[in-house]
C-alpha cells in the first residue's frame, strides 16, 4: 500500500468515527413536578369539530440512553410488580398490541401521571416529568413502537423474551382514533 | 496477586498522588501506610520488590557506566580486535553466568514472596467475624450489616464502620456494572461483578479513617465513587451499631414535621428508605441516619445543611449523570426537608 492510499484510508476511518455518536445524553432535565400537560386528550369524545390539540411528542423517544434509563426506572418504581416484564399479571400486558388507553406517548404519559381505574396508581408529583417521559418511551419500546436503533438491546440478566430492539413493530389495534376533522 | 494484576507501579503512582483531598483530609488512602495485617503483607511484598529492583537497576547502571568508561578508544584506521576468537574469555563467561544465576535467584525470591503473600492474605483467621454486605452501585456503596437476627440488620451507605482488631467478612455484589472495592490501607482490590457474589476479608488493627475508592472504571462518575472505612475501638463501634439499628427519630418541631411530610409525599420516598417511616425505596442510599455520616454522594460533598440543600436542588451540578434527578421543591419545603434530614442522627 502506498502512502497516498494509506492516508486516504486513515482520513476515511477518522471520518467514519465522527458518525459513532448517536445522540447526546442530557443530564439536565426540567425541574417541574410531573403534572398533566393540557394537550393530552382525556377521551375521544369531542364537543365540537374543532380545537383538537396537537399530538404531544416525547423528546426522549429516539434517545437510546433515555430508553435505557426508562428500562431501569421501570424496575426501580416496581412497574414489573403488576405488568411483569411486559407480559402483564395484575396489570395489563405492555408488550402486545392492545392499548386500553391509547398507545401515543401522551396517552402513556397520562396513564402514569394520573393513574387508571382498577389499580394503576398515579405517579404524578412522585416522580419527575423527565422520568415519566423516559418510562413512557420505554413502555412503547416494549411493543416495538420506539425506534429499534434507540431501544435497549440484550440485557445482562436472563430474560424470557427478545430485547426491545429486536421486536417487530405491530400496528396498534385499538389506538385512540384520530380526532374528528 | 490482586495488587500487581493491573499495574505493577501502583505503589509508585500512589506515592506521587499522596497529596490528600481537599476535605476528608484526615482520611488516609495509602498503600504504604498499612493499618491491617493484609495491607501489611502487601506493603512488605512491595518493599521487597522495590529493594530487589533498586539493587538490580543500580547494578545494571553501574556496570553499564563502567563499560562506557573502560571502552577501547579506536581510530578509523585501527584494525578490529578479534583476539577473543583465539582465546577463551573465562572471566567474562564467569561474570555473565554469575549474573544470570543471580537474576534467576532474585526472580525466584519474588515469585516465592508473591505466593507466600497471597497465602497470608487468604489465611487470616475469621473467628467472630463481622459480616457486612457491600453492594457497589453507580456511583455509591450500599452497605448492609448482617446479623443472624433479622431485626438487628441495618443499612447505611458509603461509610463503613468496623471494630479495631476484629476480622470483617465482606460480601461484595453489584447490580449494574463491574466495580472494584479498594481501601489501600487495609487490603488490595476486589472486583464486584454483576451476577456473582464475592467474599473479601479484612481487618483494621489501628483505629482511624481510611479512604477507599472504586478501582474499576464504572461509568461517568467513577472518580466520585469513594468510601470511608472508619475503624473504631470495639466499644465505640458497638454503640454506633446500636444507634444505627434504631429506627429514625420521629420529627419533633414544626419545621422537621413539615420536612418529614415533604419527604413522604414527593419524589424522595420513591428511591430512599428511612427505617421507622413508610419510605422504603431501595434505589438510593438509606437515609435512616444520614446526619451521622460525614459526606454526601459517596464522598462528593461534606455533609452540611448547605451542601445538602444544594444537592437536593440539583445533584447533576455536582455529579453529572447521577441517578438522582433535580427537584422542584419550593424554598420553604426544601429548607424543611433539609432540617428534617438533619435530625436523622
Amino acid at each position: 500500500m502506498n502512502a497516498r492510499a494509506a492516508s486516504v484510508l486513515v482520513v476515511g476511518v477518522l471520518a467514519a468515527l465522527l458518525g459513532c455518536e448517536r445522540e447526546a445524553r442530557r443530564f439536565e432535565e426540567a425541574r417541574s413536578a410531573a403534572t398533566l400537560p393540557q394537550s393530552i386528550r382525556q377521551s375521544d369524545i369531542q364537543p365540537a369539530a374543532n380545537s383538537a390539540p396537537a399530538p404531544l411528542a416525547n423528546a426522549y423517544e429516539e434517545n437510546a440512553p433515555a430508553l435505557s434509563e426508562g428500562q431501569r426506572l421501570y424496575r426501580w418504581y416496581n412497574c414489573n410488580g403488576c405488568h411483569a416484564n411486559g407480559g402483564g399479571g395484575q396489570g395489563p400486558a405492555l408488550m402486545d398490541d392492545t392499548w386500553i388507553y391509547g398507545s401515543e406517548p401522551a396517552n402513556i404519559y397520562a396513564s402514569i401521571v394520573q393513574g387508571r381505574p382498577n389499580g394503576m396508581p398515579a405517579f404524578g408529583g412522585r416522580i419527575t416529568e423527565g422520568q415519566v417521559w423516559k418510562l413512557a418511551a420505554y413502555v412503547r419500546s416494549m411493543s416495538g413502537l420506539a425506534p429499534a436503533d434507540a431501544s435497549p438491546s440484550r440485557r445482562d440478566a436472563i430474560h424470557a423474551r427478545e430485547p426491545e430492539n429486536r421486536i417487530e413493530t405491530p400496528p396498534p389495534r385499538n389506538a385512540v382514533p384520530p380526532a374528528p376533522k | 496477586m490482586t495488587m500487581s494484576r493491573r499495574c505493577p507501579f501502583h505503589g509508585a503512582i500512589l506515592a506521587l498522588f499522596a497529596c490528600e483531598h481537599a476535605f476528608a483530609s484526615t482520611a488516609s488512602q495509602h498503600v504504604l501506610r498499612p493499618a491491617g495485617p493484609q495491607a501489611e503483607s502487601i506493603a512488605d511484598l512491595w518493599n521487597l520488590t522495590l529493594a530487589i529492583c533498586t539493587f538490580v537497576l543500580t547494578a545494571v547502571v553501574a556496570v553499564t557506566l563502567i563499560a562506557v568508561a573502560r571502552r577501547r578508544r579506536a581510530e578509523s584506521t585501527t584494525p578490529p580486535d578479534v583476539a577473543s576468537l583465539d582465546r577463551s574469555e573465562a572471566r567474562a563467561r564467569a561474570i555473565v553466568t554469575g549474573a544470570v544465576g543471580v537474576t534467576v535467584v532474585l526472580l525466584a525470591v519474588l515469585l516465592v514472596a508473591s505466593v507466600l503473600t497471597d497465602r497470608a492474605l487468604a489465611r487470616m483467621p475469621l473467628q467472630d467475624g463481622l459480616h457486612i454486605e457491600v453492594t457497589g452501585k453507580q456511583w455509591w456503596w450500599d452497605v448492609r450489616y448482617d446479623d443472624p437476627d433479622p431485626s438487628r440488620v441495618f443499612n447505611t451507605a458509603n461509610e463503613i464502620h468496623v471494630p479495631v482488631g476484629r476480622p470483617v467478612v465482606l460480601t461484595l455484589k453489584s447490580p449494574d456494572v463491574i466495580h472494584s472495592f479498594w481501601v489501600p490501607s487495609l487490603h488490595g482490590k476486589k472486583d464486584l461483578i454483576p451476577g456473582q457474589t464475592v467474599t473479601f476479608t479484612l481487618r483494621a488493627d489501628v483505629a482511624g479513617v481510611y479512604r477507599g475508592q472504586c478501582a474499576e472504571f464504572c461509568g461517568y462518575q467513577h472518580a466520585r465513587m469513594g468510601l470511608l472505612v472508619i475503624a473504631d475501638p470495639p466499644e465505640t463501634f458497638a454503640s454506633w451499631a446500636e444507634a444505627q439499628r434504631q429506627p429514625a427519630a420521629p420529627p419533633v418541631d414544626e419545621q422537621a414535621r413539615r420536612g418529614h411530610d415533604v419527604f413522604m409525599t414527593t419524589t424522595c420516598a420513591m428511591c430512599h428508605a428511612i427505617a421507622g417511616t413508610t419510605a422504603g425505596g431501595r434505589a438510593g442510599p438509606d437515609l435512616t441516619h444520614v446526619a451521622s455520616r460525614t459526606t454526601l454522594a459517596a464522598l462528593t460533598l461534606p455533609n452540611t445543611a448547605g451542601h445538602l440543600a444544594a444537592w437536593i436542588d440539583d445533584p447533576q451540578a455536582f455529579k453529572p449523570g447521577t441517578n438522582m434527578p433535580a427537584h422542584a421543591l419550593d424554598g420553604q419545603d426544601r429548607n424543611a426537608l433539609v432540617a428534617y434530614l438533619g435530625t436523622l442522627r
